[in-house]
């Protein structure tokens, strides 16, 4: 008989608990447990980043963190960018630049770029390129992805709206 | 705990190489301990002549640390490599040294700088050299009732880069080198010279050191040493280059890292 263990944790501003075994991994607590399938699981192997969601609000890979590690911890995923009326400027750089095309990708790009704008409001488009390098796109040869976190940026400074979005 | 469990349990700290292993079925622990619950194991601090680092010091904390960048700067320029920022976030230095990868950067790194783990149990502390801690591929000198709490560098130096090849970010090296060297005027005091991913494990150049230290940084010496490095490398033809490449990479490095110490330009 598995053994089970309790998880209390807040995700996306939400209080969530569950019973999960802990050989659990986060990604499959996330998609499985809470019905969250925005974070993909991609490669399985900590390379693509796929996975990514903010952990206390740093990227992490969620493949690679057992779900009973999040206990007593916040965790954001991509359906906690933004609000339903709103898009945050990283949702909002995706869109506009075209930041995407299968989409495969994407959820994880935007949890690593709104982590890594929280950190660098203004970042240099080698920083960009620096801060995304353990996520992969199969897709876009990363030119509009960049574009679309630059958009981001350019848009938090002119609104004064957090990389995550309007909260509320 | 660990006294309790002893071979039943791992130690969790990153998670980054154990969780992989487990994945791979490398690692079946019947149970985990999660060294993430105890506060204060994360520290980046100079105490007693040493450059302390706790077991919970992720790899981010190293990049930005300006602490550590003005003590050994080896260890800013070898951090950035490691492995991909998503990844620096949660993995840590004393995770990597304890996971010992024979490809590993950290562990070359510290047999540069002459780091020493600190291992403490129910029964005490113990300090191990770094160079004595990695007993072979995956396999330490670690009781298993012990944990790898710090890993620690004695002193400072002035000068240190890590120099590595990666086809591309994430990857292990195809070729590393590190250098780190303690200079004033124009003498040596200290220097370390460690290469990662052209040999069975990990490997410290005593021959190329030895050449600098005794006959400080001249033409001649960088030369010198930059042959006696690429001679202690034993590289293999692999996807990621030939055994030429690889050594002749070691000793362009070695050459590249003294010359910018020695402020010389290379020709």
């Amino acid at each position: 008989m598995p053994e089970f263990r309790t998880v209390q944790c807040v995700v996306n501003d939400e209080p969530r608990e569950a019973e999960i075994e802990p050989r659990l991994l986060l990604v499959h607590f996330i998609r499985e447990v809470l019905g969250l399938t925005g974070t993909h699981l991609g490669c399985d192997t900590t390379s693509c980043g796929a996975c990514t969601v903010l952990f206390d609000g740093l990227p992490v890979k969620s493949c690679t963190v057992l779900g009973v590690q999040a206990d007593g911890h916040d965790i954001v995923t991509v359906e906690g960018l933004g609000s339903p009326s709103e898009l945050s400027p990283v949702q909002e750089g995706f869109h506009e630049e075209h930041g995407l095309q299968c989409g495969f990708c994407t959820p994880g790009m935007m949890l690593t770029a709104t982590g890594f704008l929280e950190e660098n409001p203004n970042p240099t488009e080698e920083e960009i390129r620096w801060a995304l390098s353990g996520n992969n796109c199969r897709c876009t040869g990363y030119m509009n992805i960049v574009k679309a976190v630059q958009w981001a940026a350019k848009k938090m400074a002119t609104s004064g709206i957090s990389a995550r979005g309007a909260r509320g | 705990m660990m006294a309790y469990y002893r071979e039943d349990a791992k130690v969790l700290s990153g998670g980054m190489s154990l969780i992989p292993l487990m994945k791979l079925r490398f690692a079946a622990p019947a149970t985990i301990v999660d060294l993430n619950q105890i506060q204060g194991l994360d520290y980046i601090e100079e105490a007693g002549g040493y450059l302390r680092i706790g077991c919970l010091a992720r790899n981010r904390a190293i990049v930005r640390s300006e602490l550590v960048r003005s003590r050994h700067p080896l260890m800013s320029s070898a951090a950035p490599t490691i492995s991909d920022p998503v990844v620096r976030n949660r993995g840590t230095v004393v995770g990597n040294l304890t996971h010992a990868d024979p490809q590993g950067d950290w562990a070359t790194v510290m047999m540069c700088l002459d780091g020493e783990v600190v291992a403490r149990s129910t029964e005490g502390e113990r300090v191990i050299p770094v160079s004595q801690f990695i007993t072979g591929p995956f396999s330490t000198t670690l009781m298993p009732n012990e944990i790898a709490v710090e890993v620690r560098v004695p002193g400072a130096t002035n000068f240190g880069e890590y120099h590595k090849i990666e086809r591309k970010v994430g990857d292990f090296a195809t070729v590393a080198v590190g250098v780190a060297l303690q200079q004033q005027g124009g003498s040596v005091s200290r220097v370390g010279i460690g290469l990662t991913g052209v040999g069975p494990s990990n490997i410290k150049c005593y021959d190329a050191e030895r050449i600098v230290s005794g006959g400080g940084l001249n033409e001649n010496t960088i030369q010198q040493a930059a042959q006696a490095a690429a001679a202690d490398s034993s590289p293999r033809t692999d996807h990621r280059g030939s055994e030429e490449y690889k050594r002749e990479m070691v000793a362009v490095f070695v050459r590249r890292s003294l010359h910018a110490a020695a402020g010389i330009r290379a020709a």
